[in-house]
Parts: C-alpha cells; sequence; structure tokens
C-alpha cells in the first residue's frame, strides 16, 4: 500500500471558471465538486455507474461523475447543474420545461437528467420520443415514471427546431 | 464511498505504461473506467498504482487499410458508434453499440476497456468473436497477438499477462454487400444481455448462403460461436425453415444460470433470437457474384 494520502494539483474550468485545487487521487470528480468547491448540486447515487444522478459534462459530453477521477478532469471544462442556468440567474430553457412540465418530485434524479438532456438536445435537436427515452435509459427516476420528463424534452426539441426553422 | 487509497499515474505514452506496469507493484491500468471505477468504488479491486491511459493518443484511433480494420484500444465507444466509416463497412458493430450501455458510459467506454474487462455479456466480445479477430498485447518483453479463439481463459479472465497492455484488435472486414444482425435481450436498456445474438452472412450469386457467422454473448464466459450452425447454413437458400431449425440447433448449447436467469430461459430466448437475427441478416443480404 502507498504511504499516506496521495494529492495532486488540477487544474479545471467549471461552469466557466477557472479552479486550481488539491485533490486526492482516489476523489471521484463528484467527490471533488461536491467536497472541494461545494457544488452539491451533483447528486451521488449508486456511485458504481447506474443510477446516472452524478452526470455531468466535461468538455460538452455527458459521463459519469462517479466513474471519472478528479485528477482525469485536468485541463478540462465541466459544467454542472449549476452551470445551466442563463447568466442573470433565471432558468435555461429546459430547466423550465421541467417546471411548467412538472417533471420533477424529489429532484434527487434532476441533475443528471438535466445535464444528459442538456448534451442530448444539442447534439440531436430532432429527437424523437423514443430516441429521448433512450438518451434517459441511463438515468434512474423513481419518482415521476418518466412522461413528464420526456413530455418537458419534447418540448424543448420542438422549440429549438421552431428557432432553426 | 470512494475507492482505497492508491497513487495516480499518467501514461503519455504505450512505452511509459509498459514501463510503468513492468516496475509497479499491484498496479492496474485505468481506461474508459465504466468497470473498473466501479468496481474499485465498491472495493471488489484494491490497486495501490493507477496507470491512466486516457493521455496515451496513439492508442486511440479506427484505421482501416483496404479490407481490415485495426482498433487502437483507447477508442473510445462512442467514436465507432459515430464513425462513417464503421457504420459502412461493419454495420454491425455499429448495431451492437447501441446495447452497450448508456450515452454515458460510451462517452467514455473504450473498446480495450471492454475487451480486458472481459465481461459474459460484452457486445464487443461477441464483435470480436463474429470477426475472428486478433488481440494485440504489448509489454516491455515485446509484442504478442492473440486470437479471439484463445483469448478467453475463464470466468472474467482474458488471456492477458499482468504487464500487458491490450493495445490493438484487428480483423478483416467482410464484403460489400454482406447481411448483418446483432440483437440482445436485456432486463432494461443498457443493462448486461441476458442472451444476444450476432450473425453475419453472404449470398452467392444462386442466392445460397456461401458464407455464415453466428455468436451468442451472456450464456458463458466467453463469447460462443456456433460453428455448427454456421457449417449448415452454408449452401442453403434462406428461408423460415431453415432458420427455424438454426435457432433448435442453438438451444442445444450449454448455457449458463444465475439467480436471476435460468439455463433453460437462455435457451428459449437463444432460440428465437438466432432465428430472428439470421431472418434479419439475410434481409439485409445483396447476392454477391463472385465471377
Amino acid at each position: 500500500m502507498p504511504d499516506g494520502k496521495h494529492t495532486r494539483e488540477i487544474n479545471v474550468v467549471v461552469n466557466g471558471e477557472p479552479i486550481s485545487a488539491a485533490v486526492e487521487d482516489r476523489y471521484s470528480l463528484a467527490d471533488f465538486l461536491r467536497k472541494v468547491i461545494g457544488l452539491t448540486g451533483t447528486h451521488l447515487g449508486c456511485e458504481h455507474g447506474v443510477c446516472g444522478a452524478c452526470t455531468v459534462l466535461v468538455n460538452g459530453d455527458a459521463v459519469r461523475g462517479c466513474l471519472m477521477l478528479a485528477v482525469q478532469a485536468e485541463g478540462c471544462e465541466v459544467t454542472t447543474i449549476e452551470g445551466l442556468a442563463n447568466a442573470d440567474g433565471t432558468l435555461g430553457k429546459l430547466q423550465q420545461a421541467f417546471m411548467d412540465n412538472y417533471s420533477l418530485q424529489c429532484g434527487f434524479c434532476t441533475p443528471g437528467i438535466l445535464t444528459t438532456l442538456t448534451a442530448y438536445l444539442r447534439d440531436h435537436p430532432d429527437a424523437d420520443e423514443p430516441e429521448i427515452r433512450e438518451a434517459l435509459s441511463g438515468n434512474i427516476c423513481r419518482c415521476t415514471g418518466y412522461d413528464t420528463i420526456v413530455k418537458a424534452a419534447l418540448s424543448v426539441a420542438a422549440e429549438m427546431k421552431g428557432a432553426r426553422a | 464511498m470512494k475507492p482505497a487509497p492508491f497513487k495516480y499515474h499518467r501514461a503519455e505514452t504505450i512505452n511509459d505504461a509498459t514501463g510503468m506496469l513492468a516496475s509497479l507493484d499491484n498496479a492496474r491500468l485505468l481506461s474508459g473506467g465504466q468497470s473498473l471505477m466501479a468496481m474499485m468504488n465498491l472495493r471488489y479491486v484494491m490497486v495501490d498504482h493507477l496507470i491512466d491511459l486516457n493521455p496515451v493518443s496513439e492508442l486511440a484511433g479506427i484505421r482501416i487499410d483496404r479490407d481490415r480494420v485495426e482498433l487502437g484500444g483507447m477508442t473510445r465507444q462512442r467514436t465507432m458508434l459515430e464513425s462513417d466509416e464503421i457504420a459502412i463497412r461493419a454495420p454491425v458493430i455499429r448495431e451492437a453499440l447501441g446495447f452497450v450501455g448508456h450515452v454515458q458510459t460510451r462517452n467514455r467506454g473504450t473498446v480495450g476497456g471492454s475487451l480486458a474487462h472481459m465481461d459474459p455479456a460484452a457486445e464487443l466480445m461477441g464483435i470480436a468473436a463474429l470477426y475472428d479477430a486478433e488481440i494485440t498485447l504489448t509489454s516491455t518483453r515485446g509484442e504478442r497477438t492473440v486470437s479471439i479463439a484463445d483469448y478467453p481463459m475463464g470466468y472474467m479472465t482474458p488471456n492477458i499477462e499482468p504487464d500487458e497492455i491490450l493495445t490493438r484488435v484487428s480483423f478483416d472486414l467482410w464484403p460489400q454487400g454482406h447481411g448483418y444482425d446483432f440483437r440482445e435481450f436485456a432486463q432494461r436498456h443498457g443493462d448486461f444481455a441476458v442472451v444476444g445474438v450476432g450473425s453475419q452472412l453472404t449470398l452467392d450469386d444462386k442466392g445460397e448462403i456461401d458464407r455464415a457467422a453466428v455468436v451468442l454473448i451472456g450464456v458463458d464466459d466467453g463469447p460462443v460461436r456456433l460453428n455448427d450452425v454456421e457449417e449448415a447454413l452454408i449452401g442453403e437458400t434462406p428461408s423460415d425453415d431453415l432458420f427455424r431449425a438454426a435457432g433448435s440447433m442453438a438451444a442445444k448449447q450449454e448455457m449458463m444460470g444465475d439467480a436471476l436467469i435460468t439455463a433453460d430461459y437462455r435457451k428459449r430466448v437463444a432460440d428465437a433470437f438466432v432465428r430472428r437475427s439470421l431472418t434479419n441478416a439475410a434481409a439485409r443480404a445483396k447476392e454477391i457474384s463472385h465471377a
């Protein structure tokens, strides 16, 4: 066993803000976000890659925050739930659609679902219902039955399509 | 919950990684981390040193040279899923990748990681078997190549020495116009396959099957090529009866049972899925003249 704690200094940009911090080698990216820099919006559910609650965007792509080490995020741009609102503090489109469609109950899974859908709808603005359901297959919600989440996602997709037309 | 303490090492080149792997005690390689990190979080796996292969750019990439493909070990599943060349030349890979985990795990997960982890339900192991792939392993001692048939040594035990890195997997493409299909049954989308089936075939200019490959995943430690089914298909014209018989033959395989799924149930799924997979592969195949 190696002696003592192993730590590294990492440089990451979180929600647009450059951050340099020391972190234990064994810390997951989600642990780093929550415990080192205090962004507790990223939730940890199963911590073995199944539930999707910890999903964050790394260089724009949705990844499991519990299966990536913080030290691996060196030089990366990370977006969390705290970075999805508009600059003036009002809710982003997808967040507002979740409000309008009652897409959350307890809200534990919501940060992971919002980050997942943010990347998915950016890459697939023409997504239909089966595609959105498949995109959500890596996020477990035990309250809603997904119907209202899918409805919110479809409403944003329709709005994005309208904006491009 | 987090892993037991370890020291993290960043490899920049293959030589870096093999050097560290040969000299550090109780070291493991980290590729996409979509299985290893989960096992470390659960402390099924405890390591003293973790060697990160993610910065090793020479390990990632899809190279197609005429009729041969070479996938670097660190090629991400998403990269393969989005590759136009793969979609055109080896569409069964794209079809199989749709069943590999979820969008979040495919963004990190790699082909080499999947083959080295060797889960019995690994779709990419099934693909490697379907193509009779060769796996290249590199260490400070040099390089060696293992055929997929000699690669599984037992449950989650690939033919990789402790100082070796899975650097690439290579295989010959099938001719343009071949038929293909990959399908699987799992308890929820992206979960481990109860049974998965991959199949490919070619039709000659008389419409008869002149080459066939069928593989099952999720039924044994490693993928199972159905050689008897393949032989029975050669020279035959695709028909419902032919593929029904192929399904029945597949169901005669020994299959594993576990706490949730019995062996008999796997056999029933395999029976139906082999029939459906071959039916779809034949429908997709174009007759190829060898004149």
